[in-house]
């Protein structure tokens, strides 16, 4: 399988399944589109026109060598290694949902505003230890594991947060294992205090700002109905630059009410965050900021227009990370890890306040899907290998898809709250994922080409 | 070459070779809680 696509005048032809990606010129461009459908005499009448019959010849060698060399049309063996990799399910990663309240109220939160649709109660530092039991007694022989504090808003209950991080660090020797710490915050709460802790036990901590002060504040409210832009800018700045504008995320959501999010992402690149992450809301049909299918076209441009101001950037030496265009074409992830995606509901789970057990932080409060709780042994192995069955292989939609081994088959919340069937991708979210490859591979393709 | 620029090689199909080792990152742990990429994630052992 190949995908080609052009934009702002670079041809790129990617190989699916050798993970190849070359820049054609015009005419290999053109001559793709016939090879091997039609012969070569066919080729050069079609396209004489435009080419002459050299430069066809020549372009049809071309690409009849990265053929040969496996660099096109290069076959998928993977699916016959999928049994190899079948090893028992270990779990290596939690998100511990720290408090089911938060202090503020945003419109679009996912949670009912923090309580996923439960009580709004904070977690005790006995269940948080006893997720970190259960975490290794899950975690098989993997020595990495990792953390994230979530919410609610965790700093409603950071006494408990210092808690469990020692009596992880507490636990590694013993068992050979190494943590690692993540949390995500509103950062109203950020203090002086906490900035020493967080940076010393702390790998990745993820800052929510939506970006241009007028969009952060239509959805990013407090109680009282008020904006919080003002508050907690000058905390997340001071936060980024005190890890050295690395190892952290400020990360935004977009809705349908600011489809012109380009300038949202710019504008944090702008005020020098380096790492940020914007990405489009998953809502509901009916709450009138969600995205919908006659917006795809407004946000394809905006994430090419964004791909060129980031490549711009980057050249100029003021470069910036954007979570989705950051792509690593000589050493990414393995093919194991493309094919099986996020780990949802087997490697990575979700706990909440009074230990409940679910397939992550997005499927809380779904009944059908609590897994156990972490005061019994138990997991429900049932729920676990249903999520670890779903691969890019299993759902129809993403195995004819040219995207898979970047995207990995989608979120399985999006796909459940949508379609009712975790292998089945929510479509509006694919469209943006492919369309955010395609400018991955394109700033990559630009800034690459400089080396070469 | 004169028409085709290769920008990387058979990357995919080599990390069949030690691949699967599981010791990297979970996906949706870092900035993404939502839309889930995995390409841009990095291998433990690179
Ligand atoms: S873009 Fe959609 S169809 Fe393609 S791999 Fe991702 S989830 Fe599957
Ligand atoms: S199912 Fe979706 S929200 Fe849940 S961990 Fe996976 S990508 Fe993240």
């Amino acid at each position: 399988m190949i995908h080609k696509f052009s934009l702002f005048g670079t041809n790129i032809v990617l190989d699916v399944n050798s993970g190849s990606v070359h820049i054609f010129d015009d005419v290999a461009y053109d001559v793709l589109d016939f090879y091997k459908k039609h012969e070569a005499s066919t080729i050069y009448g079609k396209l004489s026109s435009k080419y002459s019959e050299a430069q066809v010849t020549e372009a049809l060698e071309e690409i009849g060598e990265l053929e040969a060399c496996g660099l096109l049309y290069s076959k998928d063996e993977y699916e016959e290694y999928l049994p190899l990799w079948e090893k028992p399910a270990v779990v290596k990663a939690m998100c511990l949902h720290i408090s089911h309240d938060c202090n503020l109220r945003c419109r679009y939160c996912f949670a009912g505003t923090g309580n996923f649709g439960g009580d709004r109660i904070n977690m005790s530092a006995d269940i948080g230890k006893k997720a970190i039991d259960f975490l290794i007694s899950q975690s098989g022989n993997r020595r990495n594991l990792e953390i994230d504090f979530f919410g609610g808003e965790p700093m409603l209950n950071f006494h408990v947060v210092k808690e469990i991080v020692e009596y992880a660090l507490s636990r590694e020797k013993k068992f050979n294992k190494k943590f690692k710490f993540t949390l995500t915050t509103n950062a109203v709460l950020l203090k002086e205090e906490h900035k020493d802790y967080i940076n010393k036990n702390f790998h990745n901590i993820v800052l929510s700002i939506d970006g241009r002060k007028e969009t952060n504040d239509r959805m990013r409210i407090k109680i009282d109905g008020s904006g919080t832009y003002g508050d907690i800018l000058p905390k997340i700045k001071d936060m980024a630059d005190s890890r050295n504008q690395d190892n952290y995320y400020v990360r935004g959501t977009f809705t349908r009410e600011n489809l012109d999010f380009s300038k949202d992402v710019l504008h944090l690149a702008d005020l020098g965050f380096k790492q940020v992450s914007v990405e489009p809301v998953v809502a509901a049909m009916d709450t009138g900021y969600d995205i919908r299918e006659e917006d795809l076209c407004t946000l394809f441009g905006e994430y090419e227009s964004l791909a060129a101001e980031y490549v711009k950037r980057a050249k100029d030496g003021r470069g910036f990370n954007f979570f989705h265009f950051m792509i690593d074409l000589s050493q990414g992830p393995c093919i194991s890890k493309r094919l099986g995606g996020c780990g949802s509901g087997h490697e990575y789970l979700a706990v909440t306040p009074s230990g409940d057990i679910y397939p992550c932080h997005q499927f809380v409060g779904m009944d059908e899907f609590k897994m156990g709780n972490v005061m019994n042994e138990g997991l429900n192995k049932e729920i676990q290998n249903t999520f670890k069955k779903s691969n890019v292989y299993s759902k129809e939609k993403c195995r004819g898809c040219w995207a898979k081994f970047y995207c990995s088959g989608g979120c399985a919340a999006n796909a459940f709250q949508f379609n009712k069937d975790i292998n089945s991708p929510y479509e509006i979210g694919c469209e943006l994922e492919k369309k955010r490859v395609e400018c991955a591979l394109w700033a990559k393709a630009q800034l690459m080409d400089n080396e070469l | 070459m004169k028409h085709i620029k290769i920008l990387n090689g058979s990357t995919l199909k080599d990390s069949l070779k030690n691949g699967g080792c599981g010791e990297c990152q979970t996906s949706c742990q870092s900035a993404c809680k939502t839309s889930c990429t995995v390409a841009n994630q990095s291998c433990q052992k690179n």
